[in-house]
C-alpha cells in the first residue's frame, strides 16, 4: 500500500553522526566524493572504503539498510561495468563471439564499480543520517554567501523544505482518491499500457485540483502568519559548530590527506 | 441480500516498525433493508472496517459474507463485490474529475459495462434520486459547483451504481445546516425508495437516532455495543467514557427526569421529546 512508502529515507538515531552540524556533513560528504576521484589505484579505495565503514560503525545505521537503498541503482552499476568490460581496446583475456574481455577493460570496470558503490553508499549515509529539515538548513546556510550574486538560498531552501512536507500528504491523498475510484469499479491493475494510462485519468486530475487547493492554503497560511521570506529571520534552534564539528572537520582532512599522498607517492 | 461479518481483525503495515492493529476480532449481522448507524469518535476503526466491507481492504483474519457471496475469498470478482456495496467517501467531492456533471455519474456505471441507454437512465435517475434538476445539471462542469451541490453529484455517482448496500462515511462532513438537512433527508428519501442496506457513520448523534434501526459503537478498533438506538442511548455514561454522547433531546428529557419529572423514558428525536412533554403536562392538569 501507498502509506508503507518510507521517503527522505532518513534513519531515526541518536549517534555522534546523527548529531553532527549538517553543514559539517554536507562538505564531509561532498569531500569523501572529490576524494573518491582523486584516487587512482586500488589501494586508494581501499582506504576510503575502510572511512566509510568506520563512519557507518558510528552512525549505528544499519548496513543492510543502506544496501537496501543501492538496489534501483544496482541495474545502473551492472551497465556500466558491461560497458566497460566489453569496450576497452588492449591484451585480450577471453573471447565471446565478436565480444572480448581485455585485461584492462576488465580492470577499469571493476575500478568503476567500486568507485560508483562507493559514491552512492556514501552519499545516501547523509541523508540517513540527517533530518531533511537540517539538511534543508543546513544548505540555506551554506548557499548564504552566494546571495551576494543573487542566489536567493532561503527561497531555494523554502521550496525544498515545503516539497519534502508534501510528500507525504500527496500520497495519502493519491491512496484516498485511488480507493475512491475503485469503490466506483475503476481498475487500475489489468489491460495494456494505454488503457492503464487511459485509467490514470480519474486518479490525475482530483490529484491536480488537491494539490492546488493544498498549495494555496498552505501559502495563506504562511501569509496569515506574516511570512515575507528570508531578511533578517532568525532561528529557534540555530546552527552552531561544537566540539564533535571540530573533530570531525579534523579527521575528514586527516583523510583527504592521506588519500592526496597516496596519490601523489604511491 | 444481508452482510455476515465473522471475527475480522486488521493490521496496518504489518511487519514494519509503525505496525498497528486496527480492527479487532469484530462480528455483526446486518439483515436484508436495515438502517444502520455507525458511531465511535476519530480513529476508532470507523473507516477501516467501511473499507472492508466492499473488499478495498482485506481482514488479516476472519470472513466477511454480502449477499451469501464470501469476499474474503481468494478467487471472487471485485467488480462484482462493488456492484453490490456502494462506498461514499468522506468529502466525496475531491473525486469528481468529469468535464460534465453527466459524465462523472456515469463513470461507475460505465465501470460496470451496462449498455449505453441504460447508463442515461441511470443518471438521470441517480440525480433526481439526490435532488438535482437533470436538466439544468447534467452539462454543467463538476467544478463550478456549490460544496453541497459538489457532494451530492459525488453520491450520485455511487447511487448509479445501484448497489444492494450503499455505506456513507460522515456524508455531511464540513457542511452548512441546509446542506446537512438536505443530504440526510436525500439518504432518506433514497433508503425508503431503493430498499438497500444503508450504513451511516456519522458524528452526529441526532441523525443517527432519527434514521438508523440499529446502533453500532466502535472504540479502539473493537465493536464496543451493537443495538437498537434506545437501547444504546440508554448507557449515556459509557458512551460519554468514549468520547461520545446521546442525542439533544434524548439528554434533555434526561435532564428533566433526573429532576423528578415523570417523563418517558425513551426519547430519542426533538419529536418524541416535544410528545412527551406534551404528554406529561396534560396529564398534571
Amino acid at each position: 500500500m501507498l502509506r508503507d512508502i518510507t521517503l527522505g529515507q532518513y534513519y531515526p538515531g541518536n549517534s555522534v553522526i546523527h548529531r553532527l552540524d549538517p553543514r559539517v556533513k554536507i562538505i564531509a560528504t561532498m569531500a569523501f566524493i572529490v576524494a573518491l576521484f582523486v584516487v587512482k589505484s586500488f589501494p586508494g579505495f581501499g582506504i576510503s572504503f575502510l572511512a566509510l565503514a568506520a563512519v557507518i560503525a558510528v552512525s549505528k545505521v544499519p548496513v543492510k539498510y543502506i544496501l537496501r537503498g543501492l538496489k534501483p541503482i544496482f541495474l545502473i552499476i551492472i551497465l556500466t561495468f558491461m560497458l566497460n568490460m566489453f569496450m576497452i581496446d588492449g591484451e585480450v583475456l577471453i573471447k565471446l563471439g565478436f565480444l572480448h574481455i581485455t585485461r584492462e577493460g576488465l580492470y577499469t570496470a571493476v575500478f568503476m564499480a567500486v568507485r560508483l558503490i562507493l559514491l552512492i553508499i556514501g552519499s545516501s549515509l547523509l541523508t540517513l543520517a540527517t533530518k531533511p529539515m537540517s539538511l534543508t538548513d543546513g544548505i540555506e546556510s551554506l548557499l548564504k554567501p552566494l546571495r551576494r550574486i543573487g542566489v536567493p538560498a532561503h527561497e531555494l531552501a523554502m521550496m525544498m523544505t515545503i516539497a519534502l512536507r508534501f510528500i507525504p500528504t500527496l500520497l495519502e491523498e493519491t491512496d484516498k482518491i485511488m480507493k475512491a475510484q475503485q469503490a466506483r469499479g475503476a481498475d487500475f491493475e489489468t489491460g495494456n499500457i494505454f488503457k492503464r494510462a487511459k485509467h490514470l485519468i480519474p486518479i490525475l486530475i482530483p490529484l491536480f485540483i488537491s494539490a492546488f487547493r493544498i498549495a494555496q492554503d498552505m501559502a495563506m497560511a504562511m501569509e496569515a502568519r506574516c511570512y515575507r521570506g528570508g531578511d533578517n529571520r532568525t532561528r529557534m534552534n540555530g546552527m552552531k559548530l561544537g566540539k564533535i564539528d571540530v573533530v570531525a572537520v579534523i579527521i575528514m582532512l586527516l583523510f583527504l590527506g592521506v588519500v592526496v599522498a597516496e596519490r601523489i607517492w604511491l | 441480500m444481508s452482510i455476515e461479518v465473522r471475527n475480522i481483525s486488521h493490521i496496518y503495515s504489518e511487519g514494519l516498525p509503525h505496525e498497528s492493529v486496527a480492527l479487532f476480532d469484530i462480528s455483526f449481522d446486518i439483515a436484508d433493508g436495515e438502517f444502520v448507524g455507525i458511531i465511535g469518535h476519530t480513529g476508532s476503526g470507523k473507516s477501516t472496517l467501511l473499507q472492508h466491507l466492499n473488499g478495498l481492504l482485506k481482514p488479516k483474519s476472519g470472513q466477511i459474507v454480502v449477499g451469501g457471496v464470501d469476499i474474503t475469498a481468494g478467487k471472487v470478482s471485485m467488480i462484482d463485490v462493488r456492484r453490490r456495496t456502494g462506498l461514499v467517501f468522506q468529502y466525496p467531492e475531491y473525486q469528481l474529475f468529469e468535464e460534465t456533471v453527466a459524465k462523472d455519474v456515469a463513470f461507475g456505471p460505465i465501470n460496470l459495462g451496462l449498455a449505453p441507454d441504460e447508463i442515461e437512465k441511470r443518471v438521470e435517475e441517480a440525480l433526481v434520486l439526490v435532488g438535482l434538476d437533470y436538466h439544468e445539471f447534467k452539462d454543467k462542469s463538476p467544478f463550478d459547483l456549490s460544496g453541497g451541490e459538489k457532494r451530492k453529484v459525488a453520491i450520485a455517482g455511487v447511487i448509479a451504481m445501484k448497489p444492494e448496500v450503499l455505506i456513507l462515511d460522515e456524508p455531511t462532513a464540513g457542511l452548512d445546516p441546509k446542506a446537512h438537512r438536505d443530504i440526510l433527508n436525500m439518504i432518506e428519501n433514497i433508503h425508503d425508495h431503493e430498499k438497500n442496506i444503508t450504513i451511516l457513520v456519522t458524528h452526529k448523534m441526532d441523525d443517527v437516532a432519527r434514521l438508523a434501526d440499529k446502533v453500532m459503537v466502535m472504540e479502539s478498533g473493537r465493536l464496543a455495543m451493537n443495538g437498537t438506538p434506545s437501547e444504546i442511548f440508554s448507557r449515556k455514561e459509557e458512551l460519554q467514557a468514549m468520547g461520545l454522547n446521546i442525542p439533544e433531546a434524548t439528554e434533555l428529557i434526561g435532564d428533566l427526569r433526573d429532576c423528578g419529572m415523570d417523563l418517558a423514558d425513551n426519547v430519542l428525536t426533538l419529536e418524541q421529546a416535544e410528545e412527551a412533554l406534551v404528554h406529561y403536562l396534560k396529564d398534571r392538569n
